[in-house]
């Protein structure tokens, strides 16, 4: 673990994210994300269907347009641009969909879906373009014999890597990819999971990795972002939220997780949440995880958690613990150590 | 805890489906047994024929295009490919009950709860009204749905995700059956509900001490959950080991290479192992093994000889030409 390792300097990050709040009337899909992606590194985002974590997502390549809050790329505002100035910019930032049967146009050859952006960007035209399409073919590992083909021809994993090709046409720095590999099968899956690490290494690609499936965010993250109704709940390093998770909901999420290893599965003590997600209409006032947290006290209905840097480089929400008292298990009953702070950030 | 005593007993199943396209055999002869109070997993990717050879246990094959070609079901001694329709019908919901994926296929969105759970005791057990009525309220609280009795009287959508599921489980269990065929239960859930619901069928079926068998593509959930494996390739039964036997020993390659494509969250990995190659297209299996033109260790004869289905100890089986090879590897390296 690097915990020594100092602070990134500004130049490192990519994308840098200020409370960031999307709002669909009532519904506050993202509301106050504050988060910062570094170059090169994948970013893992983590939560359960409707915590807005692909609304995240869209929103940082403006396909949703945010409420309010920012978007940095590179120093430049993406929420403040013209969408003539982030059409331009959406050169370098792209996403993969989690589904590749609705993402590609069923009408147009595997060649025109991947050539499409070379002609939007006026980055290669003729026999150039043509060489280019073969090339993203076969980086991806598909046959350019495939050019001429049409995407109901190909099984759910080629699709993910004809839309893999498709998004890196335009040599992006930085890539959202949204459920990539929740339809595929899971002989395909670790397939697609090496592709995208193989890319990354080659190109130095920056990730965001949107999924509910935490082995495969494990696997890939060199960071985790934990979402739950809207808010980041903890933000760690990929191994330290794995091991030494210290928000309560990422605990349970984490101890949910399915291991395959029946010996593991045996010996394994579960944390088994009572009810369901409430939903983001009407969201629990104060921590919104206080109505599931097993570890609630009275103060959590009323306080709303500042994401706290608890450890180094370990960021978590929740007022029952505190840099000088990180782990919950341990604080007495009732007490609430991060309270102060979270007062003071009101 | 399971007994020694067998409840169902598959022998050489066929379910074959007739399309333009050619016969698919979707399931083409498959052969296991369950005994009571065990849970076995059936493992497989998308048209591996784990779901329809459960379809063909409580004969829902739908026909024409799909046809029971061969094999024997023996439920508690009885053929059940033999039984009359009515006799099936009085097995399947009692006897035999079912959880799917999605439990809106299964709900009818019109009907409240109360009357689709009272249903199936006044059908099977001859329940009273107000006995079904109540019976419906004590399900509901078998399987954690709070105010259960405020509650029974809702529609479907007035119910979340996991809360259907409850339900279904609820319907399922209803009649106490002997078998509970759950097939991707929690494989639509969000993983805090998945955990609830894994928890509530391994904790109903150490009660009742009811037979299970969970059909999932998930090999963390077989690792929770199972006694017993199988693991199904292109409407072949690939490999069947006890649950423990076949993490630490698998005998084919398609399962060890299953095993280690799976992100283990639990140590560091550097690249995943990944399987080459497509799912294959059941309507045009080639000859030989239908996993040879993915497999690490074909050889010729794999290209073009169907491989056996060897036995590697008395309770561990797996259909490959080089089977005790791999079964040796397995142990050196495990």
């Amino acid at each position: 673990m690097n915990n020594q390792e100092s602070q990134p300097a500004t130049s490192d990050i990519l994308i840098s994210i200020r409370d960031l709040k999307v709002h669909f009337g009532r519904v506050k899909a993202v509301d106050g994300v504050s988060l910062e992606i570094r170059n090169g590194e994948t970013l893992g985002l983590v939560g359960e269907s409707g915590c807005g974590k692909s609304t995240l997502g869209r929103a940082i390549l403006r396909l949703t347009e945010p409420t309010s809050g920012s978007v940095f790329f590179r120093d430049r505002d993406l929420a403040s641009l013209s969408n003539r100035q982030l059409r331009q910019h959406r050169r370098h930032l792209q996403i993969i969909f989690q589904d590749p049967y609705a993402s590609l146009n069923p009408r147009m050859t595997v060649g025109q879906i991947v050539r499409e952006p070379l002609d939007t960007f006026n980055l290669a035209k003729g026999r150039e373009a043509d060489a280019r399409v073969r090339e993203l073919l076969e980086t991806v590992g598909l046959s350019s014999r495939f050019i001429k083909r049409y995407p109901h021809e190909f099984s759910g994993g080629q699709r993910q890597r004809i839309g893999i090709a498709r998004a890196l046409a335009v040599d992006p720095a930085f890539i959202v990819a949204d459920e990539p590999i929740s339809a595929l099968d899971v002989s395909i899956q670790a397939q697609i999971l090496n592709l995208l690490e193989k890319l990354q290494r080659e190109k130095k690609l920056t990730y965001l990795f949107i999924s509910h499936d935490l082995r495969a965010i494990r696997h890939v993250s060199d960071r985790i972002a934990v979402m739950y109704l809207g808010k980041l709940v903890e933000v760690a390093d990929s191994r330290t939220i794995y091991d030494e998770p210290l928000m309560p909901y990422t605990k349970a999420l984490i101890s949910a997780v399915p291991v395959p290893d029946p010996n593991i599965e045996a010996t394994r003590q579960r944390i088994v949440l009572e009810g369901d997600v409430p939903s983001p209409i009407n969201p629990p006032s104060g921590c919104r995880f206080h109505t599931r947290c097993p570890y609630v006290i009275e103060a959590c209905k009323n306080v709303e958690p500042p994401l706290v840097e608890i450890k180094p480089r370990h960021f978590a929400a929740c007022i029952r613990i505190s840099p000088e008292h990180p782990h919950i298990e341990q604080v007495a009953p009732g007490e609430a150590p991060g309270l102060a702070q979270a007062e003071l950030n009101v | 805890m399971p007994s020694n005593e067998t409840l169902l007993e598959v022998k050489d199943l066929r379910t074959y489906f007739h399309t333009d396209d050619g016969t698919l055999k979707a399931v083409d002869g498959i052969s296991f047994a369950v005994k009571r109070g065990e849970t076995l997993g059936i493992v497989g990717e998308s048209g591996s024929g784990k779901s329809v050879t459960n379809l063909s246990i409580i004969r829902l094959v739908p026909s024409p295009p799909g046809e029971l070609v061969s094999g024997e079901i023996l439920f508690d001694g009885h053929d059940i490919l033999a039984l009359p329709e009515p006799a099936v019908r009085k097995i399947r919901g009692r006897r035999i009950a079912m959880i799917f994926q999605d439990p809106m296929t299964s709900l009818n969105p019109f009907l409240r709860i109360s009357r689709q759970l009272m249903e199936i005791t006044e059908l099977h057990l001859g329940y009273s009204k107000a006995q079904a009525y109540e019976h419906a309220i004590k399900m509901l609280e078998t399987v954690g749905i709070p105010d259960a009795r405020k509650r029974v009287d809702e529609y479907p959508h007035q119910f979340s995700g996991g809360m259907r599921q409850r339900v279904m489980i609820a319907m399922a269990l209803s009649c106490k059956p002997e078998l509970l065929i759950a097939d991707e239960p929690s494989t639509a859930l969000d993983v805090t509900i998945q955990a609830q619901i894994l928890e509530l069928i391994k904790k109903l079926k150490e009660e009742t001490g009811t037979s299970v068998i969970l059909i999932t593509h998930d090999l963390g959930v077989v690792a929770g959950m199972t006694d017993q494996v199988i693991v199904m390739y292109a409407g072949k039964l690939f490999e069947q080991a006890p649950t423990k036997e076949l993490f630490a020993r698998p005998g084919n390659p398609y399962t060890k290479g299953l095993l280690r494509s799976v992100p283990d969250p639990t140590s560091e990995q550097g690249t995943l192992y990944q399987i080459p190659g497509q799912p294959p297209d059941v309507a045009h299996l080639p000859p030989g093994c239908p996993f040879a033109p993915r497999c690490e260790r074909a050889e010729e004869i794999c290209h073009s000889e169907f491989p056996p289905l060897v036995q590697l100890t008395s309770d561990h089986t797996s259909l490959c030409h080089f089977a005790n090879e791999v079964y040796e590897a397995s142990g050196r390296e495990g």
